[in-house]
């Protein structure tokens, strides 16, 4: 490859990214509003399949507590949007996540592989049970009522916290802190023999993507307007990012974000019509990837460029 | 008092027996063969319309739903097996790629399984009456098919025990649960085995399914929160313990019922209570080595 091409590609991986994102900050002002409502949604999923690549992808730590974190900050965003403007909100829900995060984090150091998949699949379903349990006891009510916020306000909060969690994703990988990750993920016991600290690290990381989920949930609660436990701690929160991240391909960043994307249009077309036939379709999708297509999307797409 | 006290333990049993053997269904396909099958409460769900289906539209017995569908539901294991995990496991690099691909891959399942159910059967509650005269223990009440529901668990766990113990299949399953490479050194047909288990956990769930449609209501998203039950009376009893399984269930299934009778809210908060304490203090469960 000679200078002048590798110039230009940088100035491509660069310039296009930035292109795409002013086209995202001006679409609300000419898409129709439904695709401005559908737009929140994916972004939603987006966010969420990022953020869990973010610690899951490097650390092959496979963690099943979206749902948990997500669902924290829509019951913050429930309890605590009629008194506090809207942004310092996301950022509380996010930081409570983020809190929540480091305690499961300190507790879960010594599970690893499918103890570390059932036991964060366990907590966000023991706090589902325990805020129902809660809410049916001492509240009297089961479900509550988020103050409002209009879609087009929403599309900017989701624009901003993906690309900020675009840009963590990318800080992250891109530094030795992000490398360190990855020698967790290749080979603990060795990463922790070279004098990386595995337990702050991947605590730290694990909180980090929490605060994201945190965030989202806050902002999809205000557009939901009605939440209850079962709305905000739905388990498929909790499964939707990984098999999204699996299907896209978990190596470089642009997969999660693939997957993702494509699963969230697919279900923004079918899923209002045809629920069932859209889940079914997805457990199918899901089997064949993981049997014929284990790097993913990104994987086949590579596989092409080579035979180019 | 006695009633009481009769009422928490008779109930705890009859549930226990349920868990125990959908819990020995589960330990079965991730003891031996290392698929977390999230998928199991789906069996579970098939199996419970089976015996509605059959009773209410041709009058069959759940109890010979019981010796007629049981077959089917151990050749539908197999035929999983043989057809999705095994060419998953000759193409995975380790043992916990596998563990994570096939994870997923019982997720797909999950999905494909309770939607076909949705479309045919929609999201309604079911259910039917069968043998529900009241029994009297000792001033304790009990419905007759709760009661008969109980023998069938217990004598199908108990079936199951001697065979794991006394049949040579049993053997060869008892020897890959505890280390898969020297029992094929040994002669064990590996891929035969392990296509054997998953169609036996495929028929528990088959058979409590059909149980449970005798004495619950029942409908297409039923099956999560056995699968969830599964996994916690297997982390209870031990990741790969068939007998820590069985007693687990048993275990749990009082457990249940004691904090069904102070607060009925906090059943479910309880089992994942002791889920996460089990993880945290003692990873390979009560009866894991």
């Amino acid at each position: 490859m000679n200078h002048a091409t590798a110039k230009s590609k940088k100035y491509l991986s660069l310039g296009l990214p930035l292109l795409f994102l002013l086209l995202l900050a001006v679409a609300p002002l000419w898409i129709p509003p439904y695709w401005v409502v559908s737009f929140n949604t994916i972004f939603m999923y987006i966010i969420l399949t990022l953020s869990w690549a973010i610690f899951s992808g490097p650390t092959r730590y496979i963690s099943l507590a979206t749902a948990a974190f997500f669902g924290v900050g829509v019951y913050a965003m429930a309890m605590m949007g009629q008194e506090l403007p809207f942004p310092i909100v996301i950022a509380l829900s996010g930081g409570l996540s983020f809190i929540l995060a480091l305690f499961i984090g300190f507790l879960t150091l010594r599970l690893k592989g499918v103890y570390f998949i059932i036991f964060t699949f366990g907590i966000s379903e023991l706090i589902r049970h325990l805020v129902l349990w809660w809410e049916t006891k001492f509240t009297g009510t089961v479900g509550r009522w988020v103050l409002m916020m209009d879609y087009t306000t929403a599309y900017y909060f989701l624009l901003a916290i993906f690309v900020i969690t675009v840009l963590s994703a990318h800080i992250i990988r891109s530094s030795k802190f992000g490398l360190a990750l990855k020698g967790i993920g290749e080979y603990e016991e060795a990463a922790l023999h070279i004098g990386i600290d595995v337990t702050t690290l991947k605590t730290i990381t694990f909180a980090v993507s929490a605060f994201f989920m945190g965030a989202t949930g806050a902002i999809m609660a205000t557009r939901w307007t009605y939440i209850d436990p079962t709305i905000a701690f739905n388990p498929l929160f909790s499964f939707m990012p990984v098999l999204m991240a699996i299907f896209g391909g978990i190596g470089p960043f642009y997969g999660p974000l693939l997957g993702a994307a494509i699963f969230a249009i697919l279900e923004e077309v079918l899923i209002t019509k045809f629920p069932y036939y859209y889940m079914l379709l997805f457990g199918i999708i899901l089997i064949a990837v993981i049997l014929f297509l284990p790097n993913g999307l990104v994987g086949l797409l590579k596989k092409g460029e080579k035979r180019v | 008092m006695l009633v009481t006290f009769l009422d928490i333990a008779i109930g705890g049993l009859i549930t226990g027996g349920i868990y125990a053997l959908i819990a020995v269904g589960l330990s079965l396909q991730y003891g031996v063969g290392r698929v977390l099958n999230v998928s199991h409460g789906e069996f579970i769900m098939v199996g419970a319309f089976a015996g509605w289906s059959l009773y209410t539209i041709w009058g069959i017995s759940p109890l010979v739903s019981l010796v007629i569908c049981s077959p089917i539901f151990f050749l539908i294991g197999f035929f999983v097996h043989i057809t999705l995990f095994r060419y998953l496991r000759s193409r995975s690099k380790s043992v916990e790629a596998f563990i994570d691909s096939s994870l997923l891959v019982s997720f797909g399942l999950l999905f494909i399984v309770q939607n076909i159910a949705l479309i045919t059967w929609k999201a309604d509650i079911r259910g039917y009456s069968y043998w529900d005269t009241s029994v009297t223990i000792l001033e304790a009440v009990f419905s007759l098919n709760r009661l008969v529901a109980l023998f069938f668990a217990v004598a199908m766990s108990g079936a199951f025990y001697l065979f794991l113990t006394h049949s040579r299949v049993g053997k060869a399953i008892r020897a890959s649960a505890e280390d898969p490479v020297t029992a094929q050194v040994m002669g064990v047909n590996i891929n035969r085995v392990l296509g054997i288990c998953f169609g036996l956990g495929a028929l528990m769930a088959g058979f409590s399914g059909i149980l449970i449609s005798m004495i619950y209501e029942i409908q297409p998203n039923m099956g999560l929160e056995y699968t969830l039950i599964a996994i916690i009376v297997v982390a209870l009893g031990g990741l790969g313990s068939i007998t820590g399984s069985l007693i687990g269930g048993f275990i749990l299934g009082l457990i249940g019922n004691i904090v069904t009778y102070v607060d009925p809210g906090l059943s479910l908060v309880a089992y994942y209570m002791i889920f996460i304490l089990v993880l945290l203090v003692r990873p390979k469960g009560i009866f894991g080595k």
